[in-house]
């Protein structure tokens, strides 16, 4: 009989937490997330999740609404201090080893290494060009040709620069919904982050523009770690390297996206999955 | 059944007559009276405002301070004449002996009430924006949603509540006796600023909140800082908002009369603001104002028939000087929504 300990893919159950991770250890975690409890104000939203996420793959966060996967993303980046009352309650998240809520850590340089794309694409109301030299300009860079280099490398990199090369300087609202989301992508990837988090990119999406949306994140796995959340299982299958359920604002489980979709552990990963909730 | 239901159906019917009447007919009075309003004072006073002649506009009127009117008889002709047309009149007939009766304030024309207006709605309005978009940004940006904050709220809508006059008093009491700084520019400037503080926060805050968080979060996920995130991503979308509702803001500043009376207006000043001797006297000198003046013409110096021509004038003037900065809010307006959209 084997026993669960050597099971290393048998995650975190709710009642007993144990293994954090599927294949992590140490030197390959990149996020380090531990017994994490979180809340808004009274409402208890996460509940003891620990997790290990590694650098240069796409994790994927799947499950149903208001399991708390958008408020764990939004954790890796302290997001949630912009909402009133959002606190964390136990246990700490790591990025390559730094306590990122520890006091006196810079937020600022850690939002510029953990970027973000947001569920709604969020360009801002000025031209291309301006919307991927925001992050630059702020971080006091002037130089012309640096900016310059900086726009097309990201543009080239978010797969859009073919297509608004000739008009860099129009809004980026004139663009379409998956231009938009790619330009938001180029503009994060602009300021050099080392950890991408995605917010449902291609919620808004028509099929099409979420394949271009996928082909990218398929693209930037070699060079960034990549967290997204998602409410699409198929795209979870399609474009992450490991997937991590949550239900109820409990990590059910965390393995290799295959094994999650071919063999889960879990009953309720496989119910969820299947289609028989969520 | 039949009946009583009937006669349920036509009480109904006549209520609702009624009613139908009722508001109809209120709604047709606020109209009337406005049409009244707008008739008599255009009509009587763009026979003071404007010419049958060229250049048709009653230029003398707009550019000269107010003066003195002498009304006599000379000749078997009746004369009415300005402070200077009498005194050119005097010296060209050195033996005429005439009697005139004369009436304070209705020659000449309003000219440094206009200016005094002017000067009185920029400093007002400029200190009203700094502080106002100031406490606005530090409600709807940095604030958190706790009790003193909501102390603060109530504090800015009592404000808002406070009649015009108990702003005349204060800034009185305050800048004019307190500080020392007597009717001047100065106290007129903070007690109008004072006064029309409250609309400014309140609509500063309402076009902040109408930018998307979006652009927030989206600067500062990018590595911005707070105020580098208003300052570049916030601020510059809220402005046009901010500035379209200040320009009624300025309408207000422009018409309020008690604030001003005990604070910064006089009935009657000779020297133009720009006539002083140090350039550190200039705010500290007391200026004519339009809403004052009117006041002054139409209550403060015994009437006949020849106060109204600067009465009607003078309010003429001012209408449309209000409708102007309206209209110019509403283009503004306009504009800004069709070039800012998300």
């Amino acid at each position: 009989m084997v026993s669960l300990i050597e099971m290393p893919q048998t995650v975190s159950n709710p009642v007993n937490r144990t293994v954090p991770a599927p294949e992590a250890t140490a030197a390959e975690t990149m996020i380090e997330i531990s017994d994490l409890d979180f809340a808004y104000g009274t409402n208890h939203v996460l509940h003891d999740v620990s997790l290990h996420i590694p650098p240069r793959a796409v994790t994927a966060f799947i499950g149903p609404s208001g399991c708390g996967k958008t408020t764990l993303l939004r954790c890796l980046n302290r997001m949630n201090d912009l909402v009133d009352g959002a606190q964390i309650k136990r246990g700490f998240i790591r990025i390559m080893g730094t306590d990122i809520n520890a006091p006196g850590l810079d937020v600022v340089d850690l939002r510029r290494r953990v970027g973000m794309v947001f569920q709604k694409s969020n360009p801002f109301p000025k031209s291309i060009y301006d919307n991927i030299a925001y992050g630059l300009r702020i971080a006091g860079i002037t130089k012309r040709s640096r900016i310059d280099e900086a726009v097309e490398k990201s543009l080239r990199a978010a797969a859009l620069w073919d297509e608004v090369k000739d008009r860099l300087h129009v809004s980026g609202y004139g663009l379409s919904g998956g231009q938009q989301q790619r330009l938001c992508i180029a503009r994060a990837l602009a300021v050099e982050p080392e950890i991408i988090l995605m917010d449902e990119p291609c919620s808004a999406l028509d099929p099409i523009a979420t394949a271009k949306v996928e082909g990218l994140i398929h693209e930037l796995r070699t060079k960034y770690t990549i967290v997204i959340v998602t409410h699409n299982m198929q795209q979870a299958g399609r474009v992450s390297d490991h997937t991590a359920f949550f239900y109820l604002g409990r990590l059910i489980e965390f393995a290799d996206t295959r094994k999650i979709f071919s063999n889960p552990a879990q009953k309720q990963t496989e119910d969820y999955i299947t289609g028989r909730f969520g | 059944m039949t009946y009583s239901a009937s006669t349920h159906a036509r009480r109904t019917r006549i209520v609702e007559r009624v009613l139908f009447w009722v508001f109809r007919l209120a709604t047709y009075f606020v109209l009337a009276c406005a049409t009244y309003i707008f008739l008599d004072i255009g009509i009587k006073g763009s026979r003071t405002v404007f010419t049958s002649s060229p250049p048709f506009i009653n230029v003398p009127f707009l550019t000269e301070p107010p003066q003195t009117l002498y009304v006599f008889d000379y000749e078997g002709k009746k004369l009415t004449l300005s402070d200077r047309q009498f005194r050119e009149w005097q010296a060209a007939h050195p033996q005429a002996a005439v009697e005139p009766a004369t009436v304070a304030y209705s020659a000449g024309g309003i000219w440094p009430c206009i200016v005094g207006t002017a000067l009185l709605v920029i400093g007002s309005m400029v200190l009203a924006l700094l502080i106002g978009i100031s406490s606005a940004i530090y409600l709807s940006e940095y604030s958190r949603n706790n009790r003193w904050i909501r102390l603060v709220r109530i504090a800015i809508l009592n404000l808002a509540g406070v009649p015009s006059i108990v702003f005349g008093l204060f800034g009185f009491g305050l800048f004019v006796i307190f500080f020392g700084w007597n009717v001047s520019l100065l106290a007129g400037w903070f007690t109008l600023g004072l006064m029309i503080l409250p609309a400014i926060i309140t609509a500063s805050e309402e076009s902040l909140r109408a930018v998307p968080q979006g652009l927030r979060e989206g600067s500062l996920a990018l590595g911005a800082t707070k105020w580098q995130t208003i300052r570049k991503n916030v601020l510059p979308y809220a402005l046009p908002g901010i500035l379209t509702s200040s320009i009624l803001g300025i309408a207000r500043v422009a018409g309020e009369t008690a604030p001003i009376m005990f604070t910064a207006a006089y009935a009657m000043r000779d020297e133009m603001p720009w006539n002083v001797r140090h350039v550190g006297d200039f705010v500290f000198q007391g200026v004519m104002a339009l809403p004052y003046h009117i006041y002054v013409v139409s209550s403060k110096i015994p009437q006949n028939e020849y106060t109204e021509r600067v009465q009607y004038g003078a309010a003429f003037v001012f209408l449309a000087l209000v409708m102007v900065i309206a209209l110019t809010s509403i283009v503004l307006r306009e504009r800004t929504r069709n070039r800012l959209s998300w």
